[in-house]
């Protein structure tokens, strides 16, 4: 049996999704419907975008306008609907290696031009659709089909990426701590500007299997194990914060948005018709 | 007698003002030579029109805007040269298979690579049709001049938005720099054609890749208008989305690609000139077609029969023509600023029935009537 | 009667020759003639030898560059020297006082003409030279109007140096009237 929100918000015809048993992504998905949902969203001015990897297979069961894109391009195309069409609310879902490697010039540009578009990243840290490749949020020394002898990349912050960038909104959820992830995304579609959600998720079928992190059960206990909120994090000593990641809200704040600003351009300059 | 505004204007500026009459609303891209000025003057003409510009940070992202801003409804064009053409190709096999309206202006420069960045050439005439993987249909128009510019690009859009296919419009540096007198005409003696949309009451049933009866391709919806389709660079069914059929997959490449074929008549343009007793015919495009003109016409002046054929539509080919005036056993010089890519087009349709002779040259000059007449000497 | 002249203005960078280039070519098109003006872009437009190029014809221009030409303007010896091989035999060339003519008896007639004296000192306005030599241009060769010039010039430069530009125009008349 569906739920409303199954109902309401996706193409049932269309699912159920490819995604592997025991995936993150279908959490974080929904996630993403709820907050719509919440939100009160008219469906008709959602236009949700993605580029290319598991992640990006969401708009395709998504009921808004959906646009499935190159890879690495989301953000590009996602600039484009939204400086035409100002009144979409543009949300862009990519993964690690979309947004943070093929699709890394997009991801700090947008930011930078606080451009109102919310950036939900199914992180899994893993090429997952071409079968297990190490990522650029691959931590150092784990495995992948690529890293056999160990990954020796050091891994990106894609929150402090997109911070330094511009971004005015920036946190992370995982699909494990669902309700506060549904809270942030609600925020991050909110905030008129640029908004990034890193959603930690997992792949017990690439990464976790090529770092022997056991199964689904197992790797979602890590993430309830080993995320330390950021609020609580500031009150604990430095020995319980060892081996932990943070979520929670990390940057919320308010500047010029990049389409605003060109429609006073327009309004200034505009010649009477 | 219309009041037509008489202008000295360079290439890439008609080509912007040709773009603003066809009703071009969005442009994104990325500098670089000789294609810069078309950037240069969007950023200040756009806005005065409720229009948007905006310098993307490469030439993927402006191509990527640039689908993305058709896909939301406007007219949209994005303009590049050399290296750019070669970033964006990913990009506009997605508006090929995607269906998607929007105009690729290409100002040609000498490569490969960075090679001569102020340099004219036609190095990038088979890129532009085999640029991007995969097949895939293509519509690529090459002016000769500054009015030619102007009237093609709007040609570009018009075919662009009844074909929903990207096209692209091949300046070279020779054109897209020099100054010429052009007349604009009025607006009201411009031919527009804009993509034809579903109606309010096929909300519930657009398919947003259905063809229908008496229609060349789908209409196409506007993201934001109510008809919250899904568009995507995978083989896809009529609804638009993903599928690994192989009967769909078929079903959509030959789609795509007869809309093209099919309509070759409506699409191509060409012009001829001193044909009658021509025992010899200089096939040209772009700049060079300039000085293939000059060439012809000096030619005829020393009781050379020669003729002339303009090819204004490079992609696709005027094989039909091309046919006929092989079989009147008319030799044909292709002279081009590349080492003979055109060239390669004609033998192929020509099949051996008549002589091919290439000119090409690329050095970063243009070719001058001079070496082309030598060469008509030569061949005759 | 086909009359077409081919003309090559250069100098160095900075000199105003391209904005010259076109306003000529503005002029001839407002005498109701075709004009292309083309011009070196790139490194070569950034200091060293600058040139623009005028074709000026009653009939459609079809090769629109200038290969030899029928005027060449060298307003400084590196432009002289880099492109007096380029003018016709029976062409003309208009050059500053200050250049050295190496070419004892040429063939083509030689106009050695105060432009860049007049714009410094007499005028006090370095900026206007490429206005002077239009001036000499126009008076040497009649390819386009006095009337058309002075319009094109007009609509080309800056508001207000509108005056100093037509003053410009006046003492390039007088310059080449002169010599004669």
């Amino acid at each position: 049996m569906s739920s409303q929100l199954i109902k309401n918000n996706f193409r049932m015809d269309r699912l159920p999704h490819i995604w592997c048993p025991g995936c993150g992504h279908g959490i974080i998905m929904r996630s993403m419907a709820q907050a719509i949902q919440n939100l009160g969203l008219d469906k008709q001015k959602v236009c949700i975008v993605s580029g290319i990897g598991c992640s990006s297979r969401a708009p395709g069961y998504m009921d808004f306008n959906t646009l499935h894109t190159t890879h690495g391009r989301a953000l590009a195309f996602a600039t484009g609907v939204k400086l035409a069409n100002p009144e979409l609310k543009v949300i862009v879902v990519t993964g690690d290696g979309d947004c943070s490697a093929i699709g890394g010039n997009h991801l700090i540009h947008t930011a930078r031009r606080n451009i109102d578009i919310t950036t939900i990243v199914f992180n899994n840290n893993i090429y997952g659709m071409t079968g297990g490749q190490y990522s650029p949020t691959t931590p150092t020394n784990d495995f992948g089909t690529t890293a056999p002898f160990g990954n020796i990349d050091k891994a990106f912050d894609i929150c402090k990426l997109v911070d330094g960038a511009g971004a005015t909104y920036v946190a992370r959820g995982t699909a494990y701590h669902v309700n506060q992830l549904t809270k942030i995304i609600e925020k991050a579609i909110s905030n008129i500007g640029f908004s990034l959600v890193d959603a930690i998720s997992i792949c017990p079928t690439y990464y976790g299997r090529k770092n022997k992190k056991g199964t689904a059960v197992q790797m979602m206990n890590y993430l309830k194990d080993s995320a330390v909120d950021t609020k609580v994090a500031e009150k604990l000593p430095p020995e319980k914060l060892e081996n932990k990641f943070f979520i929670g809200e990390f940057k919320n704040t308010t500047e010029p948005e990049y389409t605003e600003e060109y429609m006073k351009i327009i309004k200034k300059y505009q010649k009477e018709r | 007698m219309k009041n037509r505004k008489v202008k000295l204007m360079q290439g890439n500026e008609a080509c912007v003002e040709g773009a603003l009459a066809a009703g071009m609303k969005f442009y994104a891209g990325y500098p670089i030579t000789p294609s810069t000025e078309i950037a240069e003057i969007c950023s200040q003409k756009l806005p005065l029109v409720g229009g948007k510009f905006i310098q993307m940070e490469d030439e993927i992202a402006g191509m990527a805007a640039t689908i993305g801003g058709s896909l939301a409804g406007l007219k949209s064009m994005t303009a590049t040269s050399g290296p750019g053409f070669s970033l964006k190709q990913e990009n506009i096999g997605y508006a090929a298979l995607a269906e998607v309206p929007c105009v690729i202006v290409d100002v040609q420069r000498a490569g490969p690579s960075t090679g001569l960045p102020t340099a004219p050439s036609q190095g990038d005439i088979m890129q532009a049709k085999w640029g991007t993987h995969g097949d895939h249909p293509v519509i690529a128009l090459s002016p000769t001049s500054v009015k030619e510019t102007f009237d093609l690009t709007v040609k570009c859009f018009n075919l662009s938005e009844k074909y929903r296919t990207p096209v692209m419009l091949m300046l070279d540096e020779i054109v897209g720099h020099m100054r010429e007198k052009i007349e604009i005409p009025e607006a009201d003696e411009i031919e527009i054609y804009d993509r034809k949309k579903p109606t309010q009451d096929e909300v519930d049933t657009y398919k947003a890749y259905r063809v229908n009866e008496g229609e060349i391709v789908p209409a196409m919806a506007s993201f934001g208008e109510g008809f919250h389709f899904h568009v995507t660079g995978l083989m896809h069914d009529e609804f638009g989305f993903p599928s690994n059929d192989a009967d769909t997959a078929d079903k959509l490449l030959r789609r795509i690609m007869n809309k093209i074929s099919d309509n070759v008549d409506d699409i191509v343009m060409f012009e001829e000139e001193f044909m009658e007793d021509a025992e010899m015919v200089v096939l040209a495009y772009g700049g060079t077609y300039r000085s293939a003109r000059s060439a012809v016409k000096k030619a005829r002046a020393m009781g050379l029969k020669v003729g002339l054929f303009k090819a204004i539509t490079i992609w696709p080919f005027r094989e039909k023509r091309v046919i006929e005036i092989a079989k009147d056993q008319k030799k044909i010089l292709v002279p081009e600023l590349n080492l003979g890519q055109y060239v390669l087009e004609v033998e192929r349709i020509v099949a051996g029935k008549t002589e091919v002779h290439s000119l090409g040259k690329v050095n970063g000059e243009a070719i001058t009537p001079d070496e082309i007449l030598a060469k008509i000497r030569e061949v005759l | 009667m086909v009359n077409q002249k081919e003309i090559r203005l250069s100098g160095s960078g900075g000199q105003g020759l391209i904005l010259g280039g076109i306003i000529l070519a503005e002029a001839a098109i407002l005498d109701g003639n075709n004009a292309i003006q083309s011009q070196s872009y790139g490194p070569e437009a950034r200091g060293g030898a600058s040139k623009a190029e005028v074709i000026i014809s009653n009939e459609a221009i079809d090769y629109p560059k200038v290969d030899k030409a029928d005027l060449l303007l060298a307003l400084t010896e590196v432009a002289y020297k880099k492109y007096i091989k380029t003018l016709k035999e029976d062409g003309i060339l208009i050059v500053d006082s200050s250049v050295n003519i190496e070419d004892k008896n040429p063939s083509y007639k030689v106009m050695q003409i105060p432009i860049l004296d007049t714009a410094f000192e007499k005028m006090g306005k370095g900026m206007v030279a490429n206005i002077v030599a239009l001036g000499v241009i126009r008076e040497v060769t009649n390819v386009v109007s006095a009337e058309s010039l002075e319009k094109a010039v007009l609509n080309r430069v800056p508001r207000g140096t509108e005056e100093l530009n037509k003053k410009a125009l006046m003492e390039g008349y007088l310059l080449a009237s002169n010599r004669d």
